[in-house]
């Protein structure tokens, strides 16, 4: 004990030893493969079985990906080619290439689907990234009505008109605010949607002749691929949030009304397959709309997908709030701030960082539930391979065409799930 | 309660210099009762509360003074008699509850600080959004209170970084930051540590020497003493005894009293 200067009666150290180096054992590469892979008999025998599965899939798969093919027109071409050797035929893909993104839109204007796949990254930049200059929300908030107009052209006038709407709603809610703030949402709702119902077409048409401003005109049913996936599983997930969220307040609220009618959506929604709603909406809602209607079967599909999507978030929001102290809604109340105040401050903000994790999911989820609107005739990614293995020339492919299909959808699910965490990780302010 | 803190809190000189009871009415109550379902919690309640008095109210557990002190802010709701907090009449009207509110501080036992939150924006919120102050406006007298419950190095953290009775302090400072004429601490004491305990008891009664209406339920008998001007007694929804606190403790007249304060000063 030469270390400690221990002379005196009374122990007290006056000088610190040293730090020393841990044991050569318990540090880099040898450590962490005993910690981790052969800590004992059980987890030696784990390792080795892990070691060989990976081999065998490696051994079979390895192969096939290597000696893809690229470049071929058909099955046949691509199998004289690999002439008996096991090999992918990623041909198909490079074939298909145009079909599988845009599916039928016309060729020349590829560009237009592009360029609003572009700014669509522009526009949600800003709402997924505080870093990004808070002025480029106004170019999200707009970005929608440019999306419309880019994807299926026509005239400028009729996405104006739109807009207009909601200008419309907003000076009636600023003019009957001064009667009451309840009175005022009502009249707003209901002065745009009769903006939209009665006037916003004719003005439209009137101003088109006027001063005709006007790209080529695509129709609902040449959209396909993975175009119409994202223009579904986006719109569909920006909707259904702000929805939710409605619902589940609607549900929590004090008013029996608001309260059963949300419950009753919910509980609807909930209970019944997507399928059913995607058929209702593209057969039955043409016998219950007035004859000569035409409502666009995808718009019928983004509002369908959404509400099925928006009684799920309610729920999963609804256990965001489940999980405040009672407390917090009692300090909220005690400072004097009323309930929208209290809602948008305090406690929605917590309830949704809660339930990032759970609305993440029925993002995910809605995403991939896009597929299955291959059932009423819309041709999305799948619905394409279906296509394009009953042509004679593919005939009898599977896994090159579904594994990219698959991929894909990975990669936005995936970044959708990275996304998340990268949130829950920013908004963690416990400290605990 | 602990021997330590009754001895911090006495040893502390308190400054009587500005504790005026005015004539001015503050809180009225009268005849009020109030029911959980069939289970009578409040029962006949009259209480007049002027201008400046601190009370502390006092009682066992179930007793109902938090849910006294409750309903001056209508964080419940009274079903029968009278409640008027500054000259307005706690109704249902929403108009009213909210006036009343943003009159009237609260603090709480487990301190409800916004956790989301910068203790900066717990302080500067209720200000902004519901008095309309100009942010740069607000957050001076944040800082400004923060300073006086002696904390302001940690307006930038979040209240989970904070120590309890750090929370409580800054708890205290967000119901000021309101410039309430009335405060209401419920328990706020009774979740902390007796260390903490001395530094939000020192907070309430730098409070109460600059002559803030208070009503406290607490079991920290050394503050009544010290600050109280008038102590209140409940036992099963019902006001049992009030005094001034030298005779409510040296000379209770009620048995239950009696009882009650040979139990918690007994040891």
């Amino acid at each position: 004990m030469s270390d400690t200067h221990s002379q005196t009666v009374a122990y007290v150290r006056d000088s610190m030893l040293p730090e020393k180096s841990p044991p050569s054992n318990q540090v880099g590469a040898i450590r962490w493969l005993r910690e981790n892979l052969l800590s004992g008999p059980l987890n030696i025998i784990l390792t080795i079985l892990s070691i060989l599965i990976v081999y065998v899939l490696v051994r079979a798969i390895g192969p096939w990906l290597l000696h893809s093919i690229w470049n071929a027109g058909s099955l046949s071409e691509c199998r004289e080619i690999l002439n008996g050797e096991s090999g992918a035929c990623f041909g198909v893909i490079k074939d298909r290439w145009h079909q599988l993104i845009f599916g039928f839109y016309p060729p020349e204007i590829y560009w237009r689907p592009v360029l609003t796949f572009v700014l669509m990254l522009v526009a949600i930049a800003p709402i997924l990234f505080a870093g990004v200059p808070r002025k480029m929300l106004w170019f999200s908030a707009i970005f929608p009505a440019l999306a419309f107009w880019l994807i299926w052209g026509g005239t400028i006038w009729f996405t104006i008109c739109v807009l207009l709407g909601f200008v419309v709603g907003y000076v009636a809610f600023v003019l009957l605010r001064r009667v009451s703030d309840l009175f005022a949402v009502i009249g707003a709702v209901v002065a745009t949607v009769l903006w939209w119902v009665f006037l916003s077409g004719p003005l439209s048409s009137e101003l088109a002749q006027i001063l005709p401003l006007k790209i080529q005109h695509v129709k609902s049913h040449e959209l396909g691929g993975f175009t119409v996936s994202i223009i579904i599983g986006v719109t569909g997930i920006v909707m259904s949030l702000p929805l939710g969220i409605l619902l589940c307040l609607g549900r929590q609220s004090d008013m029996p009304l608001v309260k059963w009618i949300s419950v009753g959506f919910i509980e609807f929604i909930r209970g019944v397959p997507l399928i059913t709603l995607l058929f209702t909406a593209s057969l039955l809602l043409n016998y219950f709309l007035p004859p000569g209607t035409n409502f666009d079967i995808l718009l019928r599909v983004i509002i369908m997908v959404t509400l099925f999507s928006a009684a799920y978030i309610a729920e999963v929001v609804r256990g965001g709030f489940a999980a405040l102290p009672r407390g917090q809604y009692e300090a909220a109340d005690a400072l004097g701030l009323d309930y929208w105040k209290a809602q948008r401050l305090i406690l929605l903000p917590q309830a949704l960082k809660i339930s990032i994790p759970g609305i993440v999911n029925t993002f995910i989820g809605l995403f991939k539930d896009t597929t299955l609107v291959v059932f009423i005739g819309i041709l999305d990614p799948i619905g394409l391979s279906s296509a394009i293995r009953a042509d004679s020339n593919w005939n009898g492919i599977v896994w090159e065409l579904y594994g990219f299909i698959a991929l894909c959808f990975f990669i936005f699910c995936f970044s959708m799930s990275r996304y998340s965490q990268y949130l829950e990780g920013k908004l963690k302010t416990d400290h605990r | 309660m602990s021997e330590a803190t009754t001895a911090a809190v006495t040893e502390r000189k308190v400054n009587r210099d500005q504790m005026q009871v005015s004539e001015e009415v503050a809180i009225q109550i009268s005849n009020m009762n109030k029911w959980y379902g069939t289970f009578h919690v409040l029962r006949d309640i009259d209480l007049t509360v002027n201008r400046g008095e601190r009370i502390v109210i006092a009682g066992p557990s179930g007793s109902g003074k938090s849910t006294l002190i409750r309903c001056i802010n209508r964080l419940e709701e009274h079903q029968a008699g009278q409640i008027i907090v500054d000259g307005t009449e706690l109704t249902s009207d929403l108009k009213n509850i909210d006036k009343v509110r943003s009159e009237v501080g609260m603090v709480f036992q487990h301190f409800n600080l916004f956790p989301h939150l910068t203790i900066l924006e717990n302080l500067t919120l209720a200000p902004i959004w519901v008095r309309k102050t100009p942010k740069r406006e607000a957050e001076e007298v944040a800082m400004h209170y923060l300073e006086k419950v002696k904390i302001p190095e940690q307006a930038l953290k979040y209240p989970g970084q904070l120590s309890g009775g750090q929370q409580q302090r800054v708890a205290i400072a967000r119901s000021l930051c309101m410039k309430p004429r009335i405060m209401l601490f419920d328990e706020p004491t009774s979740a902390l540590d007796p260390e903490m305990i001395k530094e939000v008891l020192d907070t309430m009664i730098e409070l109460a020497e600059e002559g803030m209406t208070m009503l406290c339920v607490t079991h920290e008998m050394g503050f009544a003493q010290a600050v109280a001007n008038r102590v209140i007694f409940m036992d099963q929804g019902q006001i049992v005894e009030q005094n001034n606190p030298h005779d409510f403790f040296n000379n209770p007249q009620s048995e239950r009293t009696k009882l009650f304060l040979s139990q918690i000063l007994g040891h």
